[in-house]
């Protein structure tokens, strides 16, 4: 990178401005998918920035040593194997989460987030760079699940952190007087819970509300906005190695090459 | 020879013609009310209610989404009266009026104004708020009230749709299915007032005829077909649910349907179809709102292959052939 950024700002930038989900748009498939509660949505939050920032630092650590034709099989193999130190933590520490997640934890390995920061910054940059931005960028995932999850668990179950003792049994049986989670709407009453939010459908709603939020957000500080409009509308746009040759890559708006 | 000048230049377009969008919307809610003066006959005073709600909270959601992202108001092109209209007559009569709010905030906002308000829409808003209703409060969505009861208490039923599956079932006269005797959502179970209202459409030139027949048409083709010749199964099915409604007023929506006539056969041959097949092999008893949704989806690939050529411009098969003598 040309410009040196502060080890803050690395952080920072994943929280909103680059934020993984909302503004750079990666990791939609488990996102939609982890957050029908806000107890998954931690679960996965926390498994994926652990996995992020672990690579991250490998891949740091070996990018000179990697040749750059099969770059992308070789951080696949190093992701896979943390995603597996991960899966069989879960499963033997918080079962209920690994029943709750199922295949979408062994799916961090294919994760667009990990592969993206791995390819657009810890492929490039020094090892305390790289975990920051790891661990920014795995905040910002668990922090734009968890907004979602909110949503979705309020409105569509009636509930906020069902099922908290699935990730409290880290700390051991009955803890917090067995906090189990608040039910705000009853499934009895006159008002009943909105059950599309937590369907697949609530969820795309969400998303793309909270999505343009964000942009909202980005676009009064004046950062462009998430949206498909070739490669000067991306976020990523400065780590780009093809726009910086002046190239631009092929996902452009499909009624301008039409 | 406007001013007595024999030349005029002016900006085209040079014919306008009269209709307008508030004209249009409101031809589409006088086409509504004898459906809605047969709704509240048949189930009561509690229609008036249900309706006000999601008129009123549709006008009231229109007004403050336009104020919230700074757009020009638009309320008084009543386009929201006839979302929150036509809501409301794809409701049970026994809805939480609470439900019924949310069905229009959900027309409204999300399917309307999130992809820039009238015109813009890709789905049409009542259809979707409808499904949306149906999928998060299935049992409220799902409580029929028998008709004319609301004078005594209110009897909960089956509609005739769900009725005609199973055997030894108690449906009503084929003529009570005409002027509506049956349970259904509030606006749908009248149809000689639906057909009134859209021929008053067709005849006012505000629809065209060609969604609504080739919609009702194939979907009686095939319903001939699958009853084995039984006309009465038929007839049965055309009066049994929304397809009325659904035919006249939601598929025949300008923002979602084709503009060109291959366009709008294709269009109602689709929903014909989809309902049809949704009614015999799905696992709902209706289908009328599914297949208009998944038909408004399909409307751009439509337009793409129906668009007509423009006067002059050469034939495929000869641009091809030349291309190939080249």
């Amino acid at each position: 990178m040309a410009e040196k950024k502060s080890l803050g700002k690395e952080f920072t930038k994943g929280l909103i401005a680059e934020n993984p989900v909302l503004r750079l748009v990666l990791g939609t498939c488990p996102t939609l998918a982890t957050s029908t509660s806000v107890v998954n949505a931690i679960g996965m939050g926390i498994a994926a920035t652990i996995v992020l920032v672990c690579s991250n630092i490998v891949i740091s650590l070996l990018r000179k040593v990697i040749p750059s034709k099969v770059r992308i099989p070789a951080y696949i193999v190093i992701i896979a194997s943390f995603v597996t130190i991960v899966q069989m933590i879960v499963k033997a520490f918080v079962p209920a989460l690994d029943a709750a997640l199922g295949v979408f934890l062994p799916l961090i390995v294919v994760n667009c987030i990990i592969l993206g920061r791995a390819e657009a910054f810890a492929g490039k940059n020094s090892v305390i760079a790289s975990a920051v931005d790891g661990l920014g960028m795995g905040v910002g995932f668990t922090f734009a699940l968890c907004c979602m999850a909110s949503v979705r668990e309020i409105i569509g179950a009636g509930t906020f952190l069902s099922g908290a003792q699935n990730l409290l049994v880290l700390f051991g049986d009955n803890v917090l007087n067995g906090f189990n989670g608040f039910t705000l709407i009853p499934q009895d009453g006159y008002i009943s819970p909105m059950l599309i939010f937590i369907l697949a459908p609530g969820g795309f709603f969400t998303f793309g509300i909270l999505m343009a939020c964000a942009n909202k957000i980005a676009e009064k500080k004046g950062k462009p906005r998430a949206e498909l409009g070739g490669c000067q509308a991306c976020p990523m746009a400065k780590n780009c190695a093809l726009l910086a040759e002046g190239k631009e890559c092929s996902d452009k708006k499909e009624d301008e090459t039409a | 020879m406007v001013n007595g000048k024999k030349l005029v230049v002016s900006a085209s377009p040079h014919l306008r013609s009269k209709h307008t969008t508030p004209k249009i919307m409101l031809d589409v809610i006088i086409a509504l009310i004898p459906a809605l003066i047969a709704s509240i006959i048949l189930f009561g005073p509690r229609v008036i209610a249900v309706t006000a709600t999601t008129v009123i909270t549709a006008v009231l959601a229109e007004y403050i989404s336009r104020k919230v992202m700074k757009r020009h108001n638009t309320i008084g092109d009543l386009s929201a009266v006839v979302t929150g209209l036509i809501l409301a007559f794809n409701l049970p009569v026994s809805i939480p009026l609470w439900i019924a709010a949310i069905g229009s905030v959900v027309a409204i906002v999300v399917v309307k104004q999130f992809f820039g308000g009238i015109g813009q829409n890709f789905a049409n808003p009542a259809i979707t708020a409808r499904i949306v209703l149906l999928l998060s409060f299935a049992t409220q969505m799902g409580n029929w009230t028998a008709p004319l009861s609301w004078r005594t208490d209110a009897v909960t039923t089956a509609t005739p749709l769900a009725l005609i599956g199973s055997e030894n079932a108690q449906l009503p006269s084929l003529l009570d299915m005409f002027i509506g005797n049956r349970a259904g959502c509030l606006g749908e179970t009248c149809t000689l007032a639906l057909l009134i209202g859209g021929i008053y459409l067709i005849a006012r030139k505000v629809i065209s005829f060609k969604i609504p027949v080739a919609y009702i048409g194939t979907f009686a083709v095939v319903m001939l077909i699958a009853g084995k010749g039984d006309l009465e199964y038929v007839a049965y099915q055309l009066m049994g649910g929304g397809l009325m409604l659904g035919a006249f007023f939601m598929a025949t929506d300008y923002a979602t349907s084709p503009l060109n006539t291959d366009g709008k056969y294709i269009f109602g041959i689709g929903c014909g179809l989809l309902t049809a097949v949704i009614r015999l092999f799905g696992s709902l008893p209706e289908g009328v709102s599914f297949a208009i949704l998944i038909m408004n989806l399909l409307v751009p690939h439509i337009e793409r292959i129906t668009t007509p050529k423009p006067f002059g411009t050469p034939k495929k098969e000869k641009k091809a052939k030349e291309a190939a003598a080249k």
